[in-house]
């Protein structure tokens, strides 16, 4: 005889749909209802480190930027802290270290102010390079896409990351680097997410 | 720290589902890449009772004129936040939203015949308590017709978002109704494979926690992936 063990199943997924705004950023769907919404600050007032804008768009399997995409951020501070009382180490008052975005409607461009992560801990006392991650829910998703944005100018340490070297396809490892350009003296990475083709982003089972 | 267990892909919707039209040019093609979970997966925001009001949980109120309410039969939709391992998943962030009676959303882009309710938001928000449990109140959302077949209708649904405490727990859902006769004929719904998944999503109607002669109940209980307990030495943060 056997029986069935203890556990549950998970709740299915199911896709966020075409008006997600109104649940995670009503004021985009066009009203306002909360005393504030929540995920428009990643870093708070008081981070240290590096000051930097992170901007892309979604792309589909046609080529055309995905309108509907809501996109949400998580990432360490500076000395690669994560705010989360599981993990030794303090982060700034007010570093949340987790924000959401929407793409724009018209343009499909979304953007979203925070500071440059630091170095975290990887397993068995590697380290991971900096790195931020990301998961993406839209219509059409019907379970939300986990992915990582690295950083251009931290080649040296992306070239010993864990999860990087992890992905077989090297030429697929490019499609996690953010580009980085300066823009009135601040720095602005460039993170394009392609859902399918050739260059289809590298998205993880985690 | 401990990991959470891998996620059972086909329980879950396959990213490409045909009947799923706009799923066909947003699903990727390759398959995701496993990862052991680091720091970076485990861990996941915190939120706390500052960040939100008690008002925000309920939609029969937190959108309406002084002394008018919302159009529709007004509900209780209540459960508890659990995690593979049976166990309630405390202070997490569950956020809601739906269309009001009519099947019409309070959204720019919903050009719906169905009226707009000037008393309806239809978005919501709470933390669950140190059992896991949640309540919203609000009206139960009309059926809507969207444009997939020439004919496809969506049962009615609340959409539901919930945290846990890690970011691999994230999720996004769709809680449906008893009884419905729309859940069976809905691409959607059927883009999940194994009805007994289908199931998990359906509220079920709850007569003992109604308030008579004011609303009527459904209890939703949503499960979060579990954590694995430490069995061997856990040298995730290498020390
Ligand atoms: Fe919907």
């Amino acid at each position: 005889m056997t029986g069935k063990l203890p556990y549950l199943k998970e709740t299915p997924s199911q896709t966020a749909g075409p008006y997600v705004h109104i649940g995670l950023a009503p004021g985009a769907a066009g009203f306002e209802i909360y005393r504030s919404e929540l995920g428009w600050d990643i870093a708070g007032p008081n981070a240290k480190g590096e000051r930097i804008r992170v901007e892309g768009i979604v792309i589909d399997g046609t080529g055309s930027p995905v309108k509907d995409v809501l996109l949400e951020a998580w990432q360490a501070n500076a000395a690669g802290v994560y705010a989360h009382p599981e993990v030794a180490g303090a982060v700034e008052e007010g570093f949340r270290g987790w924000g959401r975005v929407i793409t724009d409607f018209a343009t499909g461009e979304w953007g979203f102010d925070t500071v440059k992560p630091g170095a975290a801990p990887g397993r068995n006392g590697q380290v991971q390079a900096p790195h931020i991650n990301l998961w993406i829910v839209a219509r059409g998703i019907n379970l939300g896409l986990h992915t990582r944005l690295y950083f251009e100018d931290e080649a040296e340490a992306n070239a010993t990351d864990p999860v990087l070297n992890l992905i077989e396809w090297e030429r697929r490892r490019a499609t996690l680097i953010a580009k980085r350009t300066l823009r009135d003296g601040k720095p602005v990475y460039r993170f394009d997410i392609r859902l399918q083709d050739g260059d289809e982003t590298v998205f993880f089972d985690i | 720290m401990d990991e959470f267990y891998a996620r059972d892909r086909r329980w879950h919707p396959p990213a490409r589902h045909p009947d799923y039209k706009t799923s066909v040019t947003r699903s990727p093609n390759y398959a995701a890449i496993s990862l052991d979970q680091t720091v970076s997966e485990i861990t996941g925001p915190v939120f706390g009772h500052t960040d939100i009001d008690a008002i925000d949980n309920d939609l029969l109120s937190n959108f309406t004129r002084p002394g008018e309410h919302p159009v529709g039969e007004r509900i209780i939709v209540h459960g508890r936040v659990l995690d593979e391992n049976a166990r309630p998943v405390p202070n997490t962030l569950v956020e809601i939203w739906q269309a009001n009676a009519s099947g019409r959303y309070r959204h720019k882009k919903d050009s719906y015949l169905g009226a707009l309710d000037p008393n309806f938001g239809g978005c919501g928000r709470t933390m669950t308590d140190d059992q896991g449990y949640y309540f919203f109140r609000t009206v139960k959302p009309g059926a809507y017709p969207w444009r997939n077949w020439v004919n496809d209708w969506r049962p009615a649904h609340i959409h539901v978002s919930v945290f846990g405490s890690g970011f691999t727990q994230r999720l996004i859902t769709q809680m449906y109704f008893e009884g419905d006769p729309l859940i069976a004929k809905c691409p959607i719904v059927a883009t999940i494979p194994d009805p007994a998944a289908v199931d998990l999503l359906i509220a079920r109607l709850d007569m003992n926690a109604t308030v008579p002669l004011d609303s009527i109940a459904y209890r939703f209980d949503i499960v979060l992936r579990g954590r694995r307990s430490t069995l061997f030495e856990n040298r995730l943060e290498g020390n």
